[in-house]
């Protein structure tokens, strides 16, 4: 067992970076690891850290949900030295506590991408927004299916959470049916959502989710998805079903493997976000506040932009290859 | 019984303290900011949750038995405590009272279906794990409750020692080790659960209760579930229907890198605090390092192999 250690150890010796202890800290905490959205979304930030001479910690809770995996991460970076956090919350009430604490020992919070529940509770959040991003592929899927009468199934996140909510909600305020407002936390279901399904945004859950509301409704015509791996196994179940042919799928992200997926047909159209920016603004205030002490405050709008391979009439969307240029991910 | 099977091999009593030590030396190389009392606190508070479920973890393993519900019977009392005191106005001791009663309430179930219904603790747990999540999950509305009392926080609060800070949930969390940990040494009850851990049969013919020792183990460890629920509250400061789901199998990490066998019969309980204390260490370690901390999850992952390894091989030479 000793030796064993011994070796562990000096590996991960090996591989930890050296550090310059006048350079500032900044601490980044991401939902998982392994979604290749955080996965940029890190690199954006080491790469600003980089440039501007910032050290970036980097740390997520061990699954999507894990509140306390996140707090503990947060409470190390701060040991380690962290005047700034950024942190993508996963539990948008829960985290509080952990905040206002950080906040007490003088360091600046900053959400990324997701906000907490109040958004006052950080210092700042760069995000995009949601709420827009839904009522653009709501425009468009209204566009798509012409004057058809839509039946409408939702592939949602997971109950309670407020980026679930506001897509979906964006959404439905798109497409112009009756829908709750852009701080709502519920989902609305007008009676033309003929089945709503949590996918917890996994490719997995949403092909499920599909399978199962089509076992409810057959005669489904589009589809929204919270992001595009749901998008991508909603597709897998509409294909079972030889249904995929007549069915608008949009989405949100525009990872660089959603936007191939809209190129190849399997998503109608999606609104790309930017991980990258986020991180980056995020660094960049982390470092002014290290040497001014000033922090920022209130909401940015990092941007969102509809891709989709076929432009409709009255609505504005970039095409395929705008979205591959900008999209994040390996391409 | 054999007295002797009682006792540890030296190597699997020291091989996790050894392995803790080499831990902390390493990282007081790459950090100076790791060996400052302060920072044993942080990381002490951070096993605190995982450190009182692995107690009733150890215990049930102690009996060659294992609980896969634990950390979703703790995400239940959590729920429970907290949506009484801020749905019902239930002062924060009666919420609390509450809530500890529900996990124990899970734990009698667990018992009762493995001593009277004779069915595998792993079947049980994993089936009471689904049935705690889902009460969990339907009951709060898969809602965080954050207004919570006062009281139901005050474990997470500090005391000062000189320069240090403690948390009271830390206190705790010791005070039940070392009380556990003399149970096991001198009483009769104690010396009981590694006794049916070791040879049911045996222990069952020398007049001992088997059954009603098994369902005590399993409801003793419902109570320190809910304790740990209390500790989970205190510490996020919210009452949290997704807690408890890396809880589950960290308990189990923390028992085996402790060298308690999962064969039963053989380990001793302050062990598990310092295989749960290694985890954290390397948490932490890393943390300060700027190391990634998956790291940390690839060393728990060869370090829980070689703690069952070295343990399978002392029994080995035990027979």
């Amino acid at each position: 067992m000793k030796k064993a250690t011994v070796l562990t150890l000096t590996a991960l010796a090996l591989a930890a970076s050296s550090a310059f202890a006048a350079d500032p800290v900044i601490g980044l905490i991401t939902k998982t690891d392994s979604n290749p959205f955080f996965v940029k979304m890190k690199e954006g930030a080491e790469a600003e850290g980089k440039k501007l001479g910032a050290k970036v910690l980097s740390g997520a809770g061990k699954m999507d949900g894990d509140n306390a995996g996140q707090i503990t991460a947060m409470e190390n970076m701060i040991a380690a030295g962290a005047k700034t956090i950024l942190i993508t919350p996963s539990d948008a009430k829960a985290i509080i506590p952990a905040i206002k604490k950080a906040q007490a020992q003088g360091v600046m919070v900053i959400a990324l991408d997701s906000p907490t529940d109040p958004v006052s509770a950080v210092d700042a959040l760069f995000a995009t927004d949601n709420f827009k991003a839904g009522v653009l592929i709501g425009e468009y899927a209204k566009a798509a299916l012409g004057g058809k009468k839509p039946v409408i199934a939702t592939l949602d996140l997971f109950p309670g959470h407020p980026v679930g909510a506001q897509r979906h909600n964006g959404f439905l305020q798109g497409y112009g049916l009756k829908s709750l407002d852009a701080k709502s936390n519920d989902l609305a279901q007008p009676s033309e959502v003929v089945c709503m399904a949590d996918s917890f945004g996994d490719a997995a859950k949403g092909q499920t989710g599909m399978e199962n509301c089509l076992q409810k409704n057959p005669g489904i015509n589009v589809v929204y998805t919270i992001n595009e791996p749901a998008a991508a196994g909603a597709y897998k179940a509409l294909k079972a079903a030889g249904k995929e042919k007549d069915v608008v799928i949009v989405s949100v992200d525009g990872g660089c493997a959603g936007i191939k997926d809209v190129g190849a047909g399997v998503i109608t159209a999606t609104s790309q976000q930017y991980p990258l920016k986020m991180a980056s603004m995020g660094v960049a205030a982390g470092v002014e506040y290290a040497k001014t002490g000033k922090k920022v405050s209130g909401y940015t709008d990092t941007g969102v932009t509809l891709i989709a391979a076929k432009s409709m009439p009255g609505v504005d969307s970039k095409d395929v290859k705008t979205g591959t240029d900008l999209c994040w991910g390996n391409k | 019984m054999n007295t002797s099977t009682l006792k540890l091999p030296p190597i699997a009593t020291l091989g996790p303290f050894i392995a803790l030590l080499l831990a902390c030396i390493f990282f007081a190389t790459q950090s100076d900011r790791f060996l400052s009392p302060q920072n044993f606190s942080l990381i002490l508070q951070q096993v605190m949750v995982v450190g009182v479920i692995a107690i009733g973890q150890t215990l049930i393993i102690l009996t060659a038995g294992i609980d896969l519900s634990c950390g979703m019977v703790m995400a239940l009392g959590g729920i429970v405590m907290t949506k009484f005191a801020a749905d019902y106005g239930l002062s924060a001791p009666m919420a609390i009272a509450c809530g500890i009663a529900a996990t124990t309430l899970f734990g009698l179930l667990n018992g009762l279906l493995v001593t009277r219904i004779k069915l595998p603790p792993f079947i049980v747990t994993l089936g009471t794990l689904n049935i705690a999540f889902a009460i969990t999950q339907l009951y709060s509305k898969s809602q965080t409750v954050t207004d919570i009392p006062e009281g139901m926080t005050f474990l997470g609060n500090t005391l000062k020692m000189g320069s240090t800070s403690i948390a009271y949930g830390v206190v705790l969390m010791l005070a039940l080790y070392l009380v556990t940990w003399l149970w096991l040494r001198e009483t009769a009850p104690g010396r009981h659960i590694y006794a049916v851990g070791n040879s049911p049969e045996a222990t069952r013919l020398t007049g001992i209760p088997t059954d009603r020792v098994l369902l005590g183990v399993y409801v003793l460890a419902g109570v320190f579930y809910g304790i740990a629920s209390l500790l989970s509250v205190a510490r996020t400061g919210a009452g949290d229907p997704n807690a408890g789901q890396t809880e589950n199998l960290d308990a189990i990490t923390a028992v085996v890198l402790g060298g308690t066998s999962l064969f039963g019969g053989r380990g001793i309980i302050l062990g598990t605090l310092v295989g749960a204390m290694i985890v954290g260490v390397f948490r932490n370690g890393l943390t300060l390092m700027g190391v990634s901390s998956v790291y940390q999850i690839l060393v728990t992952g060869i370090l829980v192999i070689l703690a069952v390894a070295t343990d399978q091989m002392s029994r080995k030479g035990v027979r």
